[in-house]
């Protein structure tokens, strides 16, 4: 049996008194894109750390296809590509000239770094700007610069925190698609992300809080998980609609989606006439309703809330 | 108030060059009093340097801004006493505690005694510091400072804030709340420019306006947006193999812009017969599709048509 | 001016700085470090370790090594049984100077010839190795005299107690101690040194961290902002001068003469140079590394041709036309003066109306710029 790309078992991280990471345990297939996401704090970044060597554990064990990061780190991070939140690219460099650099530690030779940065900068549409300075990119083009300098060593696997933090939507819907590109190249991806659309992009999801695991799971079983139904409302006053139906007891969650409102309710059948009436009451007429299958937001908010 | 309909902002043909650089060009707008006018656009479209020239930051190169009835190039104090900024990047001190900063802000604009007191315990209340507001800015997480921020620029009361991607970096359930406390500023009469990434977020505005190359391209509500002919139809293709789908769609001529939406595609097609056309195509490419629907856009759909092919 | 934002600028500046250990204590420890580096190092010309290879062995051979001792620059500290011990000890390093007393130095001394007496002397640190050659000389020259005497009366001559008795008299500093003339070097120097970099610092890393732009936003003005920034930076200055005259006083006993009121005045001309330097340079460099290299381009030479080092009277026309160019010059010549000469305003005012004019120069060219990069 193949073994998984990633295997975290019960591995805590503390920093002084505050536990980044509480016995994790989670594994990543091999060739397989794995979403982490978890509000801010949760320990995502250090969960990375941990993954690629950067950071010291204090219990559990790690392994990378198989491989245990504490004995054997170097061959771990050979096989491992890190692209942290900011990625330090040399802006005084070209990008030509931040590739060979990061070709060079991770030890590549001519010839194979000669074809390999070809490819990339063909893959990535950056060919054409091979002597321009890190500087002189865009936000999407640097970003892009970032994961092919990830990418140079051939790495297995990768582990990307949180790559598309403050890129432009049609930027990071062009960064998706590489991902996809090199994934179906056969490499694994490890991506933290705080766009849920993103998550609904990956094969698996895991929902991260406090340091701990929540759930996870494709996003369809993790949506299959949530207890109760989703109503959508669609009414003008979303704002008067959110305070209204807020206090009402048959309603676990109200919360503002896009141009339209997602109600989190155990049944929709006895809800939906409770929000009504209230709506009357407080003169919000145009209220709509309708049952709808639950987006992975709502998942996680709704985990996020137990 | 003075209730009249003058606009809280008024640019006029704003300009700024850098060097041979065009940042911003030519860029006109009005925002009316207390409502939410939504400001997109890629990175380095333009968006933080029009800010910038709004707050008094940078001087336009041409053109000229009002703000709150002052000319910003004329009476730039008298604009910064009013609004509120919170920057893009971080603007916090890594040694100064939260309750430090909430003082320091205070002191700037002159709060003093129980106001500034009430002031500061209200908002470290209203964006769930209280628990941290003896900590250093340095310790807190991503979302934590830019709750920090938020509510250095809010102190104030200011009447016109202006927050340049708030929501960056703050996990989805902040989001919410940071935009729970948006809304009810402008409903209690505070005007926001707010910009942001995330186009679920850009439906809370009231209008909309977006940037690219330093141009404002298209503006208008959320809805007006979406319903604009212009930007053709929408359909949405789920499919087993969605990126084998993009990339065969991707250069046909009639695909205006294409790309993922969540798990599933959403292409954007300029002509009326468009869907037939792309179904026709996928069959005879023999492409394997599980579904394929009109949809609405969504706002993301509009800013790929109007950004994403040029 | 609104003397609250004034005050909410500076609150923030002492909590910054005082939250800070590493700066707080490195401010506090540098001034008292340099002291006693430069106070003890420079003092160290006397009792240089001497090696002396006697093979004279005579009453008269110890009375000249015991004049050489008297003198205090030296203190024979081997005895060497060749030249290879000589040149050993010298190469060494663990003697300064070698002395070599002929076999035949009492024979011709009495034979009224000229004995030679051999002073080898390391002269990788020259300043040393002068003042040992010289006291060497001196001291040879002096027993020569006295011989000379002494033969004259054996012979019956008649000398008199008179002639001149040339005594030179070190004024200002009549021990010739290099701490009396070093405290107010150091005084000057850290002053520079600190209020330069803290000036700088401050607004470079408003400017990296992205606060910068924040408080442009506010209803701030430049000048309060600049006004809030100095304040604290003063009180740091004023307490590293307290702390230097109080060690100066109490640890080297270094008296200070003249008026303290006068000097901590002066203090106060020479904090508009430094401010206005350290904020003039920060709104020219982009990051807090390149502002470090621009102000080492100014502090290096400054202390180099103010006089610290080198007197400027003993330099080249043309560097004395450069440190004539450099404030700290003044300010070094108005502290030594308060301190070692006891002299005021009435000796010191060409220097502090310079000093003055330099401050306004530099200060109000840094405000000028420092507005254009808020706009």
């Amino acid at each position: 049996m193949v073994p998984p790309a990633i295997e975290i078992s019960g591995v805590t991280r503390r920093f002084g008194s505050l536990i980044a990471v509480q016995r994790l345990s989670l594994h990543v297939e091999k060739g397989e894109i794995f979403a982490l996401v978890g509000p801010d704090g949760a320990g995502k970044t250090t969960l990375m750390r941990l993954v690629c060597g950067a950071l010291a554990m204090n219990e559990g064990t790690l392994r990378v296809d198989g491989l245990d990061l504490a004995l054997q780190t170097a061959e771990v991070q050979a096989s491992v590509g890190y692209m942290p939140q900011r990625f330090s690219l040399y802006p005084d460099l070209s990008v030509m000239e931040n590739l060979r650099f990061y070709g060079a530690i991770f030890g590549v030779s001519r010839a194979e770094f000669g074809r390999r940065a070809t490819t990339l900068l063909a893959d990535f549409a950056l060919t054409d700007f091979g002597d321009r300075l890190a500087d002189d990119l865009s936000g999407g083009m640097k970003q892009k610069l970032a994961l092919a300098c990830t990418l140079i060593h051939s790495p297995s696997t990768i582990l990307l925190d949180e790559p598309t933090a403050g890129v432009d939507p049609v930027s990071r819907r062009e960064f998706w698609r590489i991902l996809y590109r090199i994934n179906a190249g056969g490499t694994t991806i490890f991506v933290s992300t705080p766009y849920m659309d993103e998550a609904e992009r990956a094969k698996r999801v895991g929902f991260i809080a406090r340091g701990t695991l929540l759930s996870c799971g494709t996003p369809a079983e993790l949506k299959s998980h949530l207890t109760g139904e989703v109503v959508e409302i669609t009414s003008r006053e979303r704002g008067d609609v959110r305070r209204n139906l807020r206090d009402e007891p048959l309603v676990r969650s109200i919360e503002i989606f896009g141009d339209v409102l997602h109600a989190l309710v155990p049944s929709a059948d006895a809800a939906i006439p409770a929000m009504r009436s209230r709506l009357a009451a407080a003169n919000v007429s145009d209220a709509v309703f309708r049952t709808i299958p639950p987006s992975l937001e709502d998942a996680f908010v709704a985990r996020l809330q137990t | 108030m003075n209730g009249s309909a003058a606009p809280t902002i008024r640019a006029d043909a704003l300009t700024k060059r850098f060097g041979d650089f065009v940042a911003v060009s030519d860029v006109s707008f009005e925002i009316r009093a207390g409502e939410i006018w939504g400001f997109l656009g890629p990175n380095g479209a333009g968006k933080s340097t029009t800010i910038r020239m709004l707050c008094g930051v940078l001087s336009p190169t041409s053109g000229s801004a009002e703000v709150l009835g002052f000319d910003v190039a004329r009476d730039p104090e008298e604009v910064k006493l009013r609004i509120g900024y919170m920057a893009q990047g971080s603007s916090l001190w890594n040694d100064l505690s939260v309750q430090e900063h909430l003082r320091f802000y205070a002191g700037l604009f002159g709060l003093a005694g129980t106001k500034r007191e009430d002031a500061i315990s209200h908002w470290l209340k209203r964006l769930d510091l209280y628990g941290q507001r003896a900590r250093l800015a340095g310790t807190l997480s991503g979302g934590y400072r830019k709750r920090l921020a938020l509510a250095c620029t809010l102190l104030h009361e200011p009447q016109m804030v202006f927050l340049d991607e708030p929501t960056s970096g703050v996990d989805p359930l902040s989001r919410r709340e940071f935009w729970d406390i948006i809304v009810a500023l402008a409903e209690a009469g505070t005007t926001v420019l707010v910009t942001t990434h995330y186009l679920d977020e850009a439906e809370h505005c009231n209008d909309l306006a977006l940037i690219y190359d330093g141009k404002i391209v298209a503006s208008g509500t959320p809805e007006s947006l979406k319903r604009d002919a212009r930007n053709g139809i929408t359909a949405e293709i789920l499919s087993p193999d969605t990126v084998r789908v993009l990339d065969a769609i991707e250069t046909q001529p009639f695909v205006a812009s294409a790309g993922l939406y969540g798990s599933a595609l959403h292409v954007c097609i300029r002509e009326r017969d468009g869907l037939d056309r792309l179904s026709q195509f996928l069959q005879e490419h023999a492409i394997p599709v599980d579904s394929i629907a009109q949809v609405t856009p969504s706002l993301e759909d509009v800013f790929a048509s109007l950004v994403g092919k040029r | 001016m609104n003397w609250g934002r004034v005050w909410t600028i500076a609150a923030k500046e002492f909590t910054q700085f005082f939250r800070d250990h590493r700066t707080v204590g490195a401010t506090v420890l540098m001034p008292i470090l340099q002291v006693i580096l430069y106070g003890y190092l420079s003092s160290d010309i006397k009792h240089q370790p001497t090696i002396a290879w006697d093979l004279s062995q005579t009453a008269e051979s110890r009375q000249f090594l015991d004049a050489l001792t008297n003198s205090q620059y030296f203190s024979i500290t081997f005895r060497a049984q060749s030249m290879r011990d000589v040149v050993r000890h010298i190469d060494d390093g663990q003697a300064l100077a070698g002395i070599v007393i002929p076999p035949d130095y009492a024979t011709l001394l009495h034979r009224k010839q000229q004995p030679q007496v051999m002073v080898a002397v390391d002269a990788s640190d020259a300043t040393a190795a002068q003042t040992a050659l010289s006291v060497a000389e001196a001291v040879g020259t002096n027993i020569s005299h006295t011989l000379q005497i002494q033969q004259l009366r054996l012979q019956g001559a008649n000398i008199p107690r008179i002639g001149v008795d040339v005594r030179a008299r070190a004024w200002y500093n009549p021990g010739l101690r290099q701490e009396v003339f070093i405290v107010p070097g150091v005084l000057a120097l850290v002053m520079q040194f600190t209020m330069t970099f803290l000036s700088m610092s401050t607004i470079v890393r408003e400017r990296e961290l992205g606060t910068l732009e924040q408080l442009i936003v506010s209803p701030i003005r430049s000048s309060e902002l600049m006004l809030g920034k100095m304040i604290p930076i003063m009180t740091i200055g004023y307490i590293n001068v307290t702390m230097i005259l109080l060690f100066a006083v109490f640890w080297f006993g270094v008296p200070v003469a003249g008026s303290v009121v006068f000097l901590y005045l002066t203090v106060f001309v020479f904090f508009f140079t430094t401010v206005g330097l350290g904020t003039f340079v920060s709104t020219i460099a982009k990051t807090y590394i390149q502002a470090i290299q621009l102000i080492q381009f100014f502090l290096l030479p400054s202390m180099l041709l103010s006089g610290f080092i080198f007197p400027v009277d003993a330099m080249p026309k043309v560097m004395q036309w450069l440190a004539y160019l450099v404030p700290l010059t003044y300010f070094l010549a108005i502290v030594r003066g308060i301190i070692i000469k006891g002299v005021g305003i009435d000796y010191l005012w060409p220097q502090v109306l310079m000093l003055l004019a330099f401050g306004m120069v530099v200060f109000t060219t840094a405000v000028l710029r420092f507005r254009k990069r808020i706009d």
